[in-house]
């Protein structure tokens, strides 16, 4: 029997381990009809797993859920959404070769046919101010449009619970102002969604309710709009964090001159840069924000070398650089860390005194006439791990057996030791939990204040704020003029990457 | 030289029988492929299905049964390396070299009593005065079943791909199988069925060669035309109407080359029997040389999937 009164989704005890982690541990918390509630914790607190319990793609290991008072075990996401539950992914769930109705049809139970999805599709797009074209290839879409995809999916099955995982982090700030109007209009409807973040901000702006957890347990529950971000922050991380410090040195002279850049992407959908021009000088911290997609890992790649390039257009220390290749670049001190942590920046069944010796071997001396001097490169690997507190048995141990932040710290201070003059990072903190981060952050800090330049390209725009001296943004491969991070306004950032790109006029109709 | 001996229709005719079982064994690896398993063993899927279905069409009597049997065989061995890859998540490169050579090796004993026995005959289709038709009767009216069976499966594989939910679930495992995963698509079950499918008509394609093409059995008979169906799929940017094209045109310039062989061309024979698989690469490389039609390329081609949560 379905009971009116009984909570629309209720969570008792849900335990979920797996090796070497308990992911969730005994957790519960109620979600009424039109309520937003936020899951609010770190990375690696448990809030995927929790949600994919939810939403049948993980079964729990001791617990139960009811669904309207009754029991509710879903043992497949067809499951769920049968139920009324849709979910947006972080990552993961759009095909880019197909269109966006083909999409769409792969997220429903029963999708009618392709000529009438089509039109179900712009009447719910127009409705909600998500201006979307069914034919467009996904590939094709800006990261603010696939998620709009994902929702669209979600809402043409008129769910009664939406599930939303930190939707926000591939937005820009105009974006995400009308994702939240679209969610306040869903709520409005009597639609419950659960809102996942580590944002503060945003849940406190939008939420009705948060469970907050830690290590894959609830530590707290409140009304969020009652509390201080600062407040919410110590009930996610369980401890007071130290904003980095920077020494204010004044900037030197000119690193790294780039000039008229234009470099078509090697990926599939990837996005070229376009006319690009920057500057960075010694002791200076440049930030390059943006939407992820925007040819922000082109941008590292032509920097590093491993796309060469017109060689005019980078000058490194006076030199011309474009031709060379990654050896030669850091040989003349250019060093740099890709965002991809596993496969990218390190090679991951290596070892830590491997993966120090691939990029170390030539600003340190790792070799000798063509072999690896072993011994020094395992120095080297214990440098960087007592250096920068990286918890690992051991250099012997694989990268991947790492925890993303251990490895982050890793790679980064692989690059800092090396001493470089210039140093490009993408996304050096994306995964990793506070207290690394702010690790990271006060190393990057560091290596500015004893004269080296830093370029850091982040989506994370609180980042780039506390860190960064001068800030850009990317947006379809364009780089906007630098401008000085002191003074910037939410308002001018977000304009800076691109706006609401299309969307600010269907929402005014 | 003599060139006159080449009649343009029977060309084409023949044409027409020599492409079938490449066009086969291609649309069951384009179906394979797009599910995002690379499967290599085309080659021994076909010789297996060969063997099979040669054997027990001498044994029953019946061609129909042989090519059943074909495909059951050419199934079975595919379902060995979806096992191995799928399931237990072995190599999928490695694994389909050795299901060529495991192919190979296994059709040469199953083979061993059957060499220089003739099989039982496969009739054209009868379709009355239509085959009467001069010059496009002998090309259009005059084959057997399966060579319209293999016409109607390249509509068919094109319709069910673009069309069809299942051929959209298909195309999506193949594109990315995190994402079907996380939709609540079976990515290995699906795998298994297509790689099944796939090993059902390298069989077919095998046992055309056995039963009617040739019609005898000799050991390693398929030589590289599963290789040569592997490139088509390739080449043909993963579009049946591509690989019909690709399989049509190696057939045809095998045949002009046996053909002008016979008329005693002054080329060395070497250099004419190398050249359908120069002509058709060569082809099929212009016609995929824009990186925009590369975007048929299921993205998650040959990786391994294994379900983390």
């Amino acid at each position: 029997m379905t009971q009116t009164d009984a909570p629309l989704l209720s969570v008792d005890g849900l335990t979920k381990a797996y090796p070497g982690v308990v992911a969730n541990d005994h957790v519960s918390f109620e979600i009424q009809p039109g309520e937003v509630h936020a899951l609010l914790g770190e990375n690696g607190a448990g809030k995927s797993t929790l949600v994919k319990m939810i939403y049948g793609l993980v079964r729990p290991d001791a617990g139960g859920m009811r669904w309207q008072g009754d029991a509710y075990t879903p043992d497949s996401p067809h499951a769920a959404r049968g139920t009324g539950v849709a979910m947006v992914f972080q990552h993961f769930s759009l095909f880019d070769a197909l269109n966006v109705a083909e999409n769409v049809a792969l997220g429903m139970e029963n999708p009618p046919p392709m000529a009438e999805l089509s039109t179900q599709i712009l009447r719910v797009s127009m409705d909600y101010g998500l201006p979307l074209d069914p034919e467009r290839l996904v590939g094709e879409l800006s990261a603010g449009e696939r998620q709009r995809v994902e929702i669209i999916r979600c809402l043409l099955q008129d769910p009664k619970l939406l599930i939303m995982d930190e939707p926000t982090s591939v937005l820009t700030p105009q974006e995400v102002a009308i994702l939240f109007d679209t969610l306040r209009q869903l709520s409005k409807e009597g639609m419950a969604i659960l809102y996942i973040s580590h944002k503060l901000e945003e849940i406190r702006t939008l939420c009705d309710n948060a469970t907050i957890l830690r290590l894959g347990k609830v530590v707290d529950r409140c009304n969020p709009r009652e509390k201080t971000a600062r407040e919410l922050a110590e009930m996610m991380v369980g401890k007071l964090l130290h904003s980095p410090e920077r020494a204010g040195a004044t900037p030197g002279e000119i690193i790294l001159n780039v000039t008229g850049l234009t470099q078509a992407s090697p990926r599939p959908f990837g996005v070229g840069l376009k006319n690009v021009r920057l500057s960075v000088r010694a002791g200076e911290v440049l930030g390059i924000g943006g939407v992820a997609g925007n040819g922000q890992d082109e941008l590292l790649d032509v920097l590093s070398g491993e796309i060469r390039t017109v060689p005019g257009t980078i000058q490194f220390k006076g030199q011309t650089v474009g031709h060379l290749g990654p050896n030669a670049r850091r040989a003349l001190g250019l060093l740099a860390a890709p965002e991809e942590r596993l496969g990218h920046a390190a090679a991951p069944d290596m070892s830590l005194t491997e993966n120090a010796a691939l990029t170390g071997t030539i600003r340190e001396g790792l070799s000798d006439r063509g072999f690896i001097r072993w011994g020094a490169a395992r120095e080297f690997a214990e440098r960087i791990i007592e250096r920068f507190d990286v918890r690992t048995p051991g250099p012997d141990t694989a990268a991947r057996a790492l925890s993303g932040g251990n490895l982050q710290k890793f790679v980064i201070g692989r690059e800092v030791l090396q001493r470089p003059d210039l140093l490009v990072v993408n996304q050096p903190t994306w995964g990793v939990d506070a207290s690394a981060a702010a690790d990271i952050r006060q190393a990057l800090l560091d290596l500015a204040a004893q004269g080296a330049a830093v370029i850091v390209i982040s989506q994370d725009l609180d980042e780039l704020m506390e860190i960064c001296d001068q800030f850009a943004a990317l947006n379809e491969g364009r780089l906007t003029p630098p401008r000085p991070t002191k003074g910037l306004t939410v308002e001018e950032i977000g304009l800076m990457m691109g706006g609401a790109h299309d969307m600010e006029v269907a929402h005014a109709v | 030289m003599d060139f006159s001996a080449i009649n343009p229709t029977v060309l084409i005719a023949s044409l027409m029988v020599a492409s079938t079982p490449i066009l086969l064994a291609a649309l069951g690896e384009l179906i394979v492929e797009k599910a995002g398993v690379l499967n290599l063993g085309v080659e021994g899927m076909m010789i297996t299905g060969a063997v099979c279905g040669f054997a027990v069409a001498v044994e029953s009597g019946s061609p129909w049964l042989g090519f059943l049997a074909a495909m059951a065989g050419g199934a079975v061995l595919a379902l060995l390396f979806g096992v191995l890859t799928q399931l237990l998540l072995s190599n999928q490169v490695a694994t389909g070299l050795a299901l060529t050579l495991f192919g190979l090796g296994l059709s040469a004993l199953i083979g061993q009593g059957y060499i220089g026995i003739k099989p039982p005959p496969v009739g054209d289709v009868n379709f009355g005065p239509l085959a009467d038709i001069p010059v496009l009767g002998r090309i259009l009216f005059r084959h057997d079943i399966i060579v319209y069976f293999s016409l109607a499966m390249v509509a068919g594989t094109w319709w069910w791909l673009k069309s069809t939910r299942a051929g959209l679930i298909l195309r999506a495992v193949g594109e990315s199988h995190e994402a079907a995963h996380a939709l609540g698509y079976n990515v290995i079950g699906i795998r298994l069925a297509a790689i099944a499918f796939g090993g059902a008509m390298a069989g077919l394609g095998g046992a055309y060669l056995s039963l009617i093409r040739v019609p005898q059995w000799t050991e390693g008979m398929t030589a590289g035309a599963g290789w040569i169906a592997l490139a088509i799929v390739v080449f043909a940017s993963w579009r049946a109407g591509r690989v019909l094209l690709g399989a049509y045109l190696f057939g045809g310039v095998t045949v002009l080359q046996l053909n002008l062989q016979a008329a005693g061309l002054a080329v060395p024979v070497e250099y004419l029997s190398m050249s359908p698989y120069l002509i058709t690469i060569l082809v099929l490389v212009i016609m995929s040389s824009d990186r925009r039609k590369a975007l048929g390329a299921p993205a998650s081609l040959g990786r391994v999937f294994h379900a983390s949560s």
